[in-house]
């Protein structure tokens, strides 16, 4: 419970224009991606939709600055009470929470998919007479490499995931190497903040910038790893279940790294510039939580979609 | 309030500026509430338009596929557009003025909460004007009718989805922040008004479920434009896959629309029985059992897709479970009436009809659980029964109830009684004609989302399109009550209710465009 000083303090803004000019730039965007992705499909000519979601994501983008910039500026003047702080803490905890609800609807597909669905296909289990009155000759096998209909979709040729338990193997598997990547930037991005809040600015930057780092190269070795499995393995979206459950998984964990890595290179700005104090750096700390999110995220990739 | 907080204290701002930039939860509350009310209108309309074709057998008025466009629009816009955020405006309004709070704990957010709304349903609703025509999958929108044979218009359909649902958590994350930090000191978890308790286990709900109503949109997006195999059994996906994590959301969901409705009368029902509310801290347990309960029951909807036998077992033992902690409340309810001295003023009617008319559904709701039974009503209008008694005379009546009951401290003014009780009474008449029938329907085989029917559903269909019209006509009633309220009529008091407990009725009516930027006397602040 708050003491009764911080609650005369609460900051209630009187007005505010962000958020109703971020609407319009969140309609936009979204707007003229289904525009572009319907036109593709269509095979019609998608500029009149690319314009408006360029438009929309501008706006969005443009606005979302201007707020954080906002808040941030409020905090510096001193009108965020404790209380309001708590609130952001509240606030940032809570998002995080949904976005682990949102990998988890992902994680529990691939589950259901490995479980369920696939050995059914295969004619084993409960539910087998599926596979026996469908595609008698789809053998269950996990990853997917013949798809029940390989005239609907594409073969992969090889699966991504490990196949041989040795240490050469392990040498050479991207995935490995980007797993030591993640969990060796959350390390850093703890130092960073160690170093934040001993008053080390210098250090701060240092650790920090050694996370943005990991963070890129993470990312340049997940693009190597698509482009090789789009290559090499025949591996794509529409090759079946197992491309469609590995890119979506990995596809939105590295839509994530991608953000976190965003974030973490604005909190090295404001480094830079001198925003964090050792006892008011919230805006850093929940840049980590999210870059430890997300590492989480990998780890239980890794495991599911790659050892398993 | 001394003249030294006076420069805290300023009134809206004048003209459109004031509901297109309000950070205050009044203000946001309105909105979401009209908002609401429109919606409501919006989706009862393409009500009517089913029950017109209903009226009598063979097609008169709609083409099929349009008519499948109505029932997907109608529960679609019911859902999301009137129900959802009616219950987050009565959070706005009431949750900070219950908790002795100076507003939400995050008011820009909110503002974006509400705002993307409009805009969001702008662009659903705009599907019908397009090539093809507006989502026609059912509310519901099973793959492979919303992936492979689905308009081009379920890609908007898709958008649509993701943007209320970033509204959603937003609203939600705001609620819990709220709750759980902007407490007024003395108001201690368990001395919180149920309908507090019930939005903060609703919101948890929320921030749980609606990313996975968007991991399944995504799935969608991606089968459709990009190739993927999710729900396509040629590739190693399965339809049913799109159910299991479409209902592992949509169970939770309908949990989310009835909570805050046990909320609003358990906070009536104390108020005209003048007595304290009897088991406020089983309530409180019920209501988070109600919500455990509602992750492990989602395929209790999927009984007949063919799922082994140990799935249909444990998804109807776990499901009839619910009815324990759903009992609690009811008879929770019953007892505190128990002896009390009643009066019937309108809040208290519709409160009365929620619980009379909502263990109705609730029971229709345990017949369903049966698996083997429900074999022989699955996808026949005894379902549609069902879920219209627990959603219409039950969460829609609470709002209304709620609407009622908390008009006067929002408007400063008394409502015009005679109209309330003839707007009940229409409403009372016109729900239970319109939604009786159905369950005969059903249980003689009448398929739903079907717009023609065999010659010995006639009857039945007629009497519930009579319901159907006077109970939509009855709502304009509604529109004339709140907007003469608006305008003026007796002025009321602060505690405006008798029996009337909580901070909230401690503020003058109209309540004060700020309020609480002190925290209450913690001496007003009473145990449950």
């Amino acid at each position: 419970m708050a003491s009764v000083g911080s609650h005369e303090t609460y900051y209630v803004p009187e007005q505010t224009k962000l958020p109703f000019f971020a609407s319009i730039g969140l309609v936009f965007t979204v707007y003229g991606l289904g525009g572009v992705l319907n036109d593709i499909k269509a095979a019609e000519s998608a500029t009149t939709s690319t314009w408006i979601a360029l438009f929309g994501f501008g706006l969005l983008s443009f606005i979302l600055f201007q707020w954080f910039s906002t808040v941030i500026r409020e905090n510096h003047a001193g009108m965020n009470s404790d209380q309001l702080k708590r609130s952001y803490v509240w606030g940032m905890s809570w998002f995080i929470f949904s976005e682990v609800m949102f990998f988890a609807a992902f994680f529990g597909a691939l589950y259901y998919v490995r479980n369920f669905a696939v050995p059914w296909l295969g004619g084993e289990g409960d539910k087998g007479i599926t596979g026996q009155i469908l595609w008698p000759e789809f053998v269950a096998t996990w990853p997917v490499i013949e798809n029940p209909s390989s005239a609907v979709f594409t073969n992969p040729e090889e699966a991504l995931n490990v196949h041989e338990w040795s240490l050469a193997f392990f040498a050479k598997f991207l995935p490995f190497w980007n797993t030591i990547i993640l969990i060796t930037s959350s390390v850093t991005v703890h130092f960073a903040h160690t170093a934040l809040k001993a008053e080390n600015r210098k250090r701060l930057i240092q650790w920090l910038s050694v996370t943005v780092a990991l963070g890129v190269v993470f990312l340049f070795l997940q693009v190597e790893e698509y482009i090789e499995a789009y290559e090499h393995y025949g591996l794509t979206l529409d090759s079946g279940i197992y491309g469609s459950t590995f890119f979506l998984l990995t596809g939105f964990h590295g839509f994530h790294v991608t953000l976190g890595t965003f974030i973490l290179a604005v909190m090295l700005a404001r480094a830079i510039k001198g925003h964090f104090k050792p006892n008011d750096h919230f805006g850093f700390e929940a840049a980590s939580w999210y870059w430890h999110f997300v590492d989480v995220v990998w780890v239980g990739l890794f495991i599911f979609v790659y050892l398993v | 309030m001394s003249a030294a907080h006076d420069d805290h204290h300023h009134g809206p701002a004048k003209g459109i500026s004031r509901w297109l930039f309000t950070t205050n939860h009044k203000d946001i509350g309105s909105l979401y509430l009209w908002f609401s009310f429109a919606m409501f209108l919006l989706g009862g309309t393409f009500a009517m338009v089913i029950r017109a074709e209903l009226f009598q057998p063979g097609l008169q008025l709609v083409e099929p596929n349009f008519f499948n466009q109505m029932t997907t629009m109608h529960g679609l816009i019911m859902v999301f557009g009137a129900v959802m955020p009616a219950f987050v405006g009565l959070a706005n309004w009431m949750i900070p003025m219950m908790i002795g709070a100076p507003d939400m704990a995050l008011p820009r957010m909110n503002n974006w909460s509400f705002w993307i709304l409009p805009f969001a349903f702008a662009m659903l609703s705009s599907t019908l004007l397009m090539e093809g025509g507006a989502p026609n999958f059912g509310w519901t929108f099973y793959a492979p009718l919303s992936t492979t044979y689905a308009p081009a218009s379920v890609t908007f359909f898709i958008f649509a989805v993701h943007i209320m649902g970033a509204s959603s958590i937003m609203g939600s994350i705001n609620i819990i922040a709220t709750i759980l930090n902007m407490r007024a000191p003395g108001m201690t978890l368990m001395k919180m008004p149920l309908f507090v308790w019930t939005w903060l286990i609703t919101a948890y709900l929320l921030i749980a479920v609606m990313p996975v109503l968007a991991g399944v949109v995504t799935m969608m997006l991606f089968d459709i434009h990009f190739g993927t195999s999710f729900f396509n059994a040629a590739g190693g996906g399965d339809p049913v896959l799109f159910q299991h994590v479409f209902w592992f959301f949509g169970h939770p969901e309908v949990y989310i629309m009835i909570l805050p409705a046990f909320g609003v009368v358990s906070a009536i029902i104390p108020t005209f029985a003048r007595k304290r509310l009897f088991g406020y801290d089983s309530m409180v347990y019920a209501t988070a059992s109600i919500a455990f309960l509602s992750f492990i029951v989602w395929a209790h909807h999927m009984f007949t897709v063919g799922m082994p036998i140990a799935g249909e077992l444990f998804f109807m033992y776990a499901t009839m479970l619910i009815a324990v902690p759903t009992g609690v409340k009811v008879f929770n309810w019953v007892a505190t009436m128990f002896r009390g001295s009643m009066t019937f003023e309108t809040p208290m009617l519709f409160a009365i009809a929620f619980v009379v008319l909502f263990t109705m559904g609730g029971f229709t709701g345990l017949m369903l659980a049966i698996t083997p039974a429900d074999f022989q009503y699955h996808d026949t209008y005894f379902v549609v029964a069902h879920f219209h008694y627990v959603l219409v005379p039950g969460a829609v009546f609470s709002i209304m109830a709620a609407t009622y009951y908390w008009l006067p401290k929002w408007t400063g003014y008394m409502y015009d009684e005679r109209l309330g009780k003839l707007h009940f009474w229409l409403s009372f008449i016109g729900v239970n004609v319109l939604f009786f029938p159905q369950h005969f329907l059903g249980l003689a085989g009448m398929p739903r989302r079907i717009p023609d029917y065999a010659l010995q559903f006639a009857d039945f269909n007629w009497i519930s399109s009579i319901g159907g019209f006077l109970f939509g006509a009855s709502q304009l009633i509604l529109l004339v009550v709140v907007i003469k309220c608006v305008k003026g009529g007796k002025k009321a008091t602060a505690q405006v209710w008798e029996g009337a407990q909580g901070l909230e009725w401690t503020v003058e009516s109209p309540a004060p465009y700020h309020t609480f930027t002190t925290p209450p006397d913690p001496k007003l602040i009473h145990a449950q």
